[in-house]
């Protein structure tokens, strides 16, 4: 029986006096999609940055399951094992995928980069796995030479997934994945998303003020407010019987088209 | 298969002043394999609650829902989200009364994939999912659409297949026959007959007296 | 030739050289690591050689013989003009000759007669950053060399041969020094990569711009780096130098006239003009 993949124990940031989020623990399983919901301000982004190791916390812990030695507290790990880790066993996908890209180079090239960051030194098979994850991600592999510049913003998105996955990561951090997209790219990139985590068995946690996104993809949720877990629970079970003022507030002001 | 001991639920509507409307309290419940239990009562005596309570979509107050799954007895109300959804996946299945249309998603798909979640290889389970959309009518050609377009009636069918597809040890129904005409009726009816022989424990909201009538061993009744 | 008065040996006062040397020793004892260095205002302009100006004039002495090469050349106008720079200020003897020469000062070539132990090789370098084209924050090359993260640095080899079919990168190609610091070896041709692998000689870098010294001390491991199914090659040529009839030297293009007339010359002038003399003695 394996543990927890990720274990958050008593995880506060401050920025200065004001709370960027406090005290939050939970645990993520191998596989397991956690939402993160709340309106902006609420920490969701200050909690996904501490969670993976962008942001050192003030107090508390985020403890790993790391492949070959078992638990480790992610901030107490060396510097280049950390980053070792966050470009092989963890993805992080930024809202804005220029923010996760390197636009001057090919979209191979942004594909293989990871394969080349931890070794991978054999032209011909870097190419060929760019390649494998253009498809995968539903980009016609005759783009494998061009610039991201000339990519649509749905594109993007899914090249910037495409280049997290490449490594076989078991935790994939999301920053509102499909923000700023329209909503019938959207539709596409979340079923792509959707998916590829199942396929994969990917663990994943996901920042979203969008209910609908957080339905679909998340197994469980978390609700945040003022920099404080509010509610949490089994994503339908949140959205269908919210307990908390603020959850029940955020579910009933979504508007029904 | 079934226990539920002194479960209670009240809604607080924090958005209209913090309005308590209870729904039960120490309501008890018993299921065994092969038994299809009917919950009645009139409307707002917490028949939907209920059977949302034992899916573990709404948390109850106070009380304990005891599910056999495989050799454990698990507490819905009480289990760690992980655990409710692999009772839901192996155990529990359930056809709620709308459809949630996942976009893009097929409906041949959107039935094989409880089945998918179980292992089973794609074509094993779209043969499957196949077999349920014909009996419950869906024309071949919709097969391959996303069931977003779909009528009220299509969409329910769909929803129905997609529930009986794993023959999960626990089905829990909330009208499903509520908007099928007569002929789709009476192969729900035919469906329901199937699971109870093979020993499938059932709950189920049936708006139809006659469907109610057809399939229940038992009558639970509810206060209002 | 006359020496100039009225300044301090080499140009440059006694403080400003220790503090000079003081980082070309660190340089040496950290091969290929980048060091700061307090930079001085030379009397020519930035992109002329102002960093390898500095590095000669904290490293000669008045026992060397210095010379000074452009491109491979020893007569233009940036090699004339940091030669009799040098003879004036510090009164040092130059040459043309490479066997001759106990300090050379070279821009984008490295001499084609093999270096000698006791001889110092001092380039002049633009851009010393290698990290600087993919990553544009100063912070986080440095982090990045102090990890030794140098993966994404193929990415640009990648490109290359997803463009052109192979790694078109000719010049200022990548080198690791020491199994450790990633390094820009200056603008010259990847030809000549393969020279300052175990060279015998002292290799030092000076950008006077980007205030950096970095170093490649005698017998040290250079790699350039490249794929396994793309190893690295260096530029040859289908034709000998039309002067000394050399196969194995560095070729520049000369245009002879107005009508498309051409020829390809040895880019080393002393090498050819060697050859050459060596070539008539032989034939008289």
């Amino acid at each position: 029986m394996t543990g927890p993949l990720l274990t958050v124990a008593g995880l506060t940031r401050l920025y200065g006096a004001r709370v960027g989020c406090r005290d939050v623990s939970f645990e993520l399983w191998p596989g397991e999609v956690m939402g993160i919901v709340g309106e902006s301000g609420s920490g969701k982004t200050t909690l996904l940055n501490c969670l993976s190791a962008r942001l050192e916390p003030s107090t508390g812990h985020v403890v790993y399951d790391t492949r070959d030695d078992g638990p480790i507290d992610i901030y107490a790990m060396s510097e280049p094992r950390r980053r070792l880790l966050m470009r092989t066993d963890w993805g992080i996908v930024h809202q804005n995928p220029r923010d996760g890209l390197r636009m001057g180079v090919s979209a191979g090239a942004n594909v293989g980069e990871r394969l080349m960051a931890v070794g991978a030194r054999h032209y011909g098979e870097i190419r060929a796995q760019a390649d494998e994850w253009l498809r995968k991600v539903e980009i016609e592999p005759e783009r494998i030479d061009d610039l991201p510049l000339t990519f649509s913003g749905g594109m993007l998105q899914r090249l910037q997934i495409a280049r997290n996955l490449v490594t076989h990561p078991r935790l994939v951090f999301m920053d509102e994945p499909t923000g700023g997209l329209d909503v019938s790219v959207q539709a596409r990139l979340l079923d792509l998303l959707r998916r590829l985590v199942t396929d994969l068995g990917l663990a994943a946690i996901v920042v979203t003020h969008d209910l609908a996104v957080a339905r679909l993809l998340a197994h469980r949720l978390m609700v945040m407010r003022r920099g404080e877990v509010v509610e949490t629970g089994l994503t339908d079970q949140v959205l269908d019987d919210p307990h908390h003022p603020y959850t029940q507030l955020l579910v009933s002001s979504v508007l029904q088209p | 298969m079934i226990r539920v001991e002194a479960l209670s639920k009240t809604y607080v509507l924090h958005t209209q002043g913090g309005i308590e409307i209870p729904v039960f309290a120490d309501a008890e419940m018993s299921v065994d394999a092969g038994e299809c239990v009917a919950l009645h009562g009139p409307s707002g005596s917490g028949k939907s609650t209920l059977l949302r309570c034992l899916y573990g979509n709404c948390k109850p107050d106070g009380g304990a829902i005891r599910i056999r799954h495989g050799d454990d007895l698990v507490d819905i109300a009480a289990a760690a989200p992980r655990v409710v959804l692999d009772v839901r996946r192996r155990t529990l299945g359930y056809v709620s009364q709308f459809l949630r249309a996942i976009p893009r998603v097929p409906a041949l798909d959107v039935v094989a994939e409880p089945l998918r979640a179980l292992g089973l290889p794609v074509e094993a389970a779209r043969a499957r999912a196949g077999d349920l959309l014909a009996r419950l009518r869906i024309p071949e050609r919709l097969w391959t659409l996303a069931p977003a377009t779909f009528s009220g009636g299509e969409q329910q069918r769909v929803n129905i297949a997609r529930g009986f597809a794993a023959n999960h040890p626990i089905l829990l129904l909330d009208e499903p026959t509520a908007s099928l005409d007569q002929k789709n009726r009476e192969v729900v009816i035919e469906l329901i007959a199937e699971a109870k022989a093979a020993g499938t424990a059932l709950v189920g909201v049936f708006h139809d007296d006659e469907v109610r009538e057809a399939v229940s061993t038992r009558i639970h009744l509810m206060q209002g | 030739m006359t020496t100039a008065s009225g300044y301090n040996f080499a140009y440059l006062d006694e403080q400003t050289k220790r503090m000079i040397r003081r980082a070309i020793l660190k340089a040496v004892a950290i091969p290929g690591y980048q060091v700061p260095f307090g930079s001085r205002e030379m009397p020519l302009p930035y992109g002329w050689g102002t960093g390898g100006i500095q590095v000669t004039a904290a490293v000669i002495g008045p026992d060397d013989r210095l010379k000074v090469i452009d491109q491979g050349a020893d007569d233009t106008t940036n090699a004339v003009s940091i030669r009799r720079f040098f003879a004036r200020t510090a009164g040092v003897a130059t040459t043309e000759r490479t066997t001759a020469a106990t300090v050379i000062q070279t821009r984008h070539r490295i001499p084609e007669t093999p270096l000698t132990e006791g001889q110092i090789l001092v380039y002049q370098v633009p851009i010393p950053e290698p990290l600087r084209w993919l990553e544009p924050r100063e912070t986080e090359t440095r982090r990045m060399h102090a990890l030794a993260d140098y993966g994404a640095m193929h990415v640009k080899l990648y490109e290359d041969i997803a463009r052109y079919g192979r790694i078109a990168t000719t010049y200022d190609y990548p080198v690791l020094v020491n199994d450790r610091y990633l390094m820009r070896p200056s603008p010259i041709p990847k030809f000549d990569n393969p020279k300052m692998d175990m060279s015998p000689a002292l290799q030092l870098f000076g950008a006077g711009r980007e205030k950096r010294i970095y170093a490649v001390p005698p017998y040290t491991k250079v790699r350039s780096l490249d794929f396994k199914d793309h190893p690295f090659a260096v530029q040859s040529w289908d034709r000998p130098c039309e002067l000394c009839g050399a196969t194995d030297s560095f070729l520049d293009e000369v245009v002879t006239d107005d009508r498309g007339g051409r020829m390809f010359v040895c880019s080393d002038t002393d090498h050819c003009g060697t050859r050459r003399d060596a070539a008539q003695e032989a034939a008289e």
